[in-house]
Order: structure tokens, then C-alpha cells, then sequence
């Protein structure tokens, strides 16, 4: 089979286009960035230098990284705006995968597509719509800081909630963009679950949170743990959404970068910071391609 | 056997009363007589006729669409070569290292590849002089790299589960191998590479980050123009612009998802009838 592919250079060129495309344009700018974060900042255009009078690999940069408040306080507070964001999804998106799979055929199609959507539509325009929502003078914001009132005493009455510019409404904003990516590969799993387990289980008596919790749970831990990964490793490196809706004195890692580079043009901190980043996240890639190649050699051997 | 679970119904009309809520109440915002964007002061379509006077609009969506069409054209052709390179393939020198390329893209946070590609074309027009200023071709080349991986994946899955038989079928019978591309691979893949040209053509449309460090001064694309307003707050003009961009957008899709349904119950009624006819 190959050998055919493989006559007259055919194979070569099927290769090799992609191949030379992605090193040069991907891995040698990240290469770039990796010797970019042991060089040294200069007032020289551009603005590093490396090698010569400055240290071959200046760890100054990583240094930072431990005694800096702000990295540390940036690398944190993304972590956990991350891990909140993954669970809600988690929360609102595992009863709603679930329910997909109990609706009947036709509908269950126009659901998913209605799932499927909002993914097609412009992420920063899904952003804007929060922005929208979460102003002082929103109707949204009047009908919770209304429902607050109404439920509190008088003295911790509010005029509005402040809803922009907060953790809180990166998080919001975040699992309202990374749902889908929660619910899909959840569904997937759920979907393709045996149900006569479920009645066989049903049948021997057990209740349905019972069944709920020793058959379909622990078979759909591939498809939470997939989920989960999809949002998380992007969540963690989000840009977009805490500059548009986040506390900016409390910024997130990839802001940091962006600003590092941007504002303070010091490029090979921010080249440090990018490094880090990308350290934190090969955990959650390791897991995520574990479980997908797990779950790609069960689908073949079926 | 279904089970209706009450919880599980809510649950799903909470997600989507979730998902759609803030599109609609911008939709409706649209419409706002009021210069204050979240203070309704009475119906009134001026926001619109302002969007259409506006020039700046329809030349960033125009560069948008030069850039998307360009890019995911030249993305499709590589993703295309990778996919069916990672397919058929199964060894060759740097497989692994190449394999890792075709993923690393998909998992990288934005604004990590926006920085390095911003590097190295800064450094490439320092020390090799093209391309000389930072824009539309720095845009294009940078979105060709990563939404070619996406087209790669889908390209990729759909060979593993095509019949590899009619190929060697078509081998034996003296195909040459550009042949067999042409006449077998690529038919039975082009519904993968049609996704994934749409893919690639969304995420080229849709890319604010990337665009945003490797864009210069002159080359606003669309999400870019709409970044730089948002930014500054919500205003209803771009109420209304994004209400037009969802509405396209919806519309398409939701055609192509009825086409797609339709084009699924006819084969599987073509399929039906097969077996009714062999028998």
C-alpha cells in the first residue's frame, strides 16, 4: 500500500508541504519564544538581547515568576477562575448532556444544534451580550439586585449589584462560552452508554438517583474528565474575557502576558510567563490525551 | 425504554434559557431609541441606518472575508496534506515530531501563539525583510497555521473510518497514486474537507487575539474593529451590528444543518432501499 503512495515523490510532497508549513511557522516562533524567555531586556530595538555582554541564559525572568506578587497572584487567581468555571459547566452542563439523551430522536437533533450554535456565532459578540447584561443599569442587574432587596433586610439594601469588572463575572462569562465544549463531549459518552444496564439496574430495585450514581456516573468519567479538559485549558489561558469583564487589579495570566508585552514591552518576561503558563497546562493535556487515546482504542476494539 | 426526569427537563431549559437570554435581550437592546445602551427609551431603527452609513463596517467585513477566504483556503490544502499524511502513513521520519505539530496549535492558549507569531514576524522583517510590515499578509499567513490543524483533525478521522479497500482496489487495478487521490481518497473525503474549509473559514472570521498581535496600523478586520469599541463599553450601534452578525450567522448554520439532516434521511433511505433490492 505504501509503496504506491511512495513512487515519484508523491508521499514526499503530501508530507512535507504541511510539515515545512508547521515548522516554520509554528515551531520556530515558539522555539523563539522559548530562547526569548532567557534573554535579557534591553532599551535597544527590538528590545532583548542575547548573548554578548548579557548572560547566555538569564533565569532572572523564572526568578520573578517566584517572587513577583503579581505572577503569583496572576497564575492563582487563573487557576481557580478556571477550576470554578470547569465545575459549573460541569454542573449545569452534565444534567443538560443527560437530558439530551432522554429526549426523543427529532427533537433531541434541533436541541443539539441548538447547543452547537452559539459556537458558531462570534465568541466576542457572546462576550458582548454579558456586557450588556451585567451593566449597572441593566434590566437583568435591576432584577437581581430587586430579588437581594427583597430578600434581605433594609440595611444591606443595594441600588445595584456590582456584577462587571469582578471574578465573579469572568467566571459567568466563561462557563457561558465554554458550555458547549462541556456538554458535547459529554453527550458523546452518555449517548453511546448501554441503557439496558440502566434497566437491569432499575429492575433489580435500585431508585433512580441510585442508579443514577453506580451505573451511569462512573461510566461516564471519560466524557467528564474530556469535558472538563476542554474547558479548562482554555479558561486558563483566556485573553478576551477578563479584559473585557474582569477586575483589571486582579488580572489573569494571559492578560498578564499580553500587557508584559504590549505595554511594558518587556518581551522576555513575558516570553517567562508564556513558558509557565505552558508548564501548568501540559498536567491537564497529559490527562486529557490519555483518556482520548483510551477512549479512541475502546471505539476500535467495538 | 426513556425515563422523563423532571429535573433533567428543567435543567435543560435553564441551559438554554441560559444560552439564548443574553443574544436576545441584545437583539432587543438593538432596537433601543436611547443613546444609554441598557436603558430602553422606546422602539426605533436608527441604529441600523447609522451601521449602514458607516464605512469603516463594511471595509473591515470585506478585509474579513478577503483574509477568511484566503486562509482557509490555503488551510484546507495543507490540513487536508496532513490528514491524509497522519491517515495513510504510518511511518516516516519525524512522524511523531509532526503528529505533536498537528495538535500543539489546538491546545495552545491564543495568546501564546498571537506572541510568538508577533515575534517572529518582528524579528523576520528585521533580519530577512519579508514581510516588511506587519497586516494582511501576516494575518492571513498566521491564520492559515492554526486553522489548518482543525481541518487536519477532521480530515484525519474521517480517512480512519473510510474504506481503505477501494483504494487498493483501484491499486491493483494500475491506478497511479495521483489517481487514486483523485478519483478515490479525495471524493470519499471532500464532506470532511468542505467542514473543514467552514471550520477554518469560522475561526479565520471569528479570530480576535491572533489578529490582534500580528495585525498593523490600516488592517482592521472586522472582530478587530469590534474589539476596539467594545472595549471602551456597550454601545447600541454595536447592538446592531451584532445583531446582523448573529442573524447571518444563525441563518447559515441553520440551513446547513437542515441540509444536512435531509442529505442524511435520504441516504439512509437510499441504504434502505439497497438492501431491499439485493435481497
Amino acid at each position: 500500500m505504501g509503496r504506491w503512495f511512495h513512487r515519484r515523490g508523491w508521499s514526499d510532497i503530501i508530507i512535507g508541504a504541511p510539515y515545512v508549513w508547521l515548522l516554520v511557522f509554528f515551531l520556530i516562533p515558539f522555539l523563539i519564544v522559548v530562547a526569548m524567555s532567557f534573554a535579557t531586556r534591553t532599551s535597544t530595538a527590538p528590545p532583548f538581547g542575547y548573548g554578548g555582554e548579557n548572560p547566555l541564559f538569564n533565569l532572572a525572568g523564572y526568578a520573578r515568576l517566584f517572587t513577583d506578587a503579581l505572577y503569583i497572584r496572576a497564575f492563582v487567581t487563573s487557576l481557580i477562575n478556571a477550576a470554578v468555571a470547569m465545575v459549573l459547566c460541569l454542573a449545569v452542563g452534565y444534567p443538560m448532556a443527560l437530558g439530551l439523551t432522554r429526549v426523543e430522536k427529532g427533537w433531541r437533533n434541533i436541541l443539539l444544534m441548538l447547543v452547537i450554535l452559539p459556537f458558531w456565532t462570534s465568541f466576542l459578540l457572546r462576550v458582548y451580550a454579558w456586557m450588556g447584561l451585567m451593566g449597572a443599569n441593566s434590566w437583568f442587574n435591576r432584577l437581581i439586585s430587586g430579588a437581594w432587596n427583597w430578600l434581605v433586610p433594609q440595611a444591606w439594601a443595594v441600588t445595584s449589584v456590582p456584577l462587571m469588572h469582578t471574578n465573579f463575572a469572568v467566571v459567568l462569562v466563561m462557563v457561558y462560552t465554554y458550555l458547549p465544549f462541556m456538554i458535547l463531549p459529554l453527550y458523546a459518552n452518555l449517548e453511546r452508554l448501554d441503557p439496558t444496564l440502566d434497566e437491569a439496574a432499575m429492575d433489580l430495585g435500585s431508585r433512580p438517583f441510585a442508579v443514577f450514581r453506580d451505573v451511569t456516573l462512573p461510566q461516564s468519567i471519560p466524557g467528564i474528565i474530556a469535558g472538563g479538559m476542554l474547558v479548562f485549558i482554555p479558561a486558563a489561558g483566556e485573553l478576551v474575557i477578563p479584559t473585557l469583564v474582569g477586575d483589571s487589579s486582579s488580572p489573569m495570566i494571559g492578560r498578564v502576558i499580553s500587557d508584559e508585552f504590549a505595554s511594558a514591552r518587556d518581551w522576555p518576561m513575558a516570553s517567562s510567563v508564556a513558558v509557565a503558563l505552558l508548564i501548568l497546562m501540559v498536567g491537564p493535556m497529559m490527562v486529557y490525551s490519555h483518556f482520548e487515546a483510551r477512549a479512541q482504542t475502546k471505539e476500535k476494539s467495538e | 425504554m426513556k425515563r422523563r426526569s423532571p429535573f433533567l427537563f428543567t435543567m435543560l431549559g435553564f441551559g438554554f434559557a441560559f444560552f439564548y437570554i443574553p443574544i436576545l435581550s441584545m437583539i432587543v437592546y438593538s432596537f433601543n431609541a436611547s443613546r444609554l445602551a441598557t436603558v430602553w427609551g422606546g422602539f426605533s431603527t436608527k441604529w441600523y441606518g447609522s451601521l449602514m452609513s458607516n464605512g469603516q463596517v463594511g471595509k473591515a467585513l470585506w478585509l474579513s472575508l478577503e483574509i477568511a477566504v484566503i486562509s482557509s483556503t490555503c488551510a484546507t490544502i495543507f490540513g487536508t496534506m496532513a490528514g491524509i499524511a497522519l491517515a495513510r502513513f504510518t511511518k516516516f521520519r519525524g512522524r511523531t515530531l509532526f503528529s505533536g505539530l498537528v495538535t500543539a496549535p489546538l491546545i495552545m492558549p491564543e495568546v501564546i501563539t498571537g506572541i510568538s507569531s508577533l515575534i517572529f514576524f518582528i524579528l523576520m522583517a528585521q533580519y530577512v525583510g519579508w514581510p516588511a510590515a506587519r497586516g494582511f499578509t501576516t494575518v492571513t499567513l498566521a491564520h492559515i497555521t492554526f486553522s489548518m490543524v482543525f481541518v487536519t483533525t477532521i480530515v484525519q478521522s474521517r480517512m480512519l473510518s473510510a474504506d481503505r479497500a477501494i483504494e487498493e482496489a483501484a491499486m491493483d487495478l494500475g491506478s497511479r497514486p495521483w489517481q487514486v487521490m483523485k478519483d478515490i481518497t479525495l471524493p470519499v473525503i471532500s464532506p470532511a474537507i468542505l467542514s473543514g474549509w467552514l471550520l477554518a473559514f469560522t475561526i479565520s472570521m471569528d479570530d480576535v487575539v491572533i489578529t490582534n498581535f500580528t495585525t498593523g496600523p490600516g488592517t482592521t478586520t472586522l472582530p478587530i474593529l469590534i474589539w476596539s469599541k467594545v472595549k471602551l463599553g456597550v454601545t447600541p450601534d454595536i447592538n446592531a451590528l451584532a445583531t446582523l452578525i448573529v442573524l447571518a450567522v444563525g441563518v447559515c448554520v441553520l440551513a446547513a444543518g437542515v441540509a444536512m439532516n435531509r442529505a442524511e434521511i435520504k441516504r439512509e433511505r437510499d441504504r434502505r432501499m439497497a438492501y431491499r433490492a439485493n435481497e
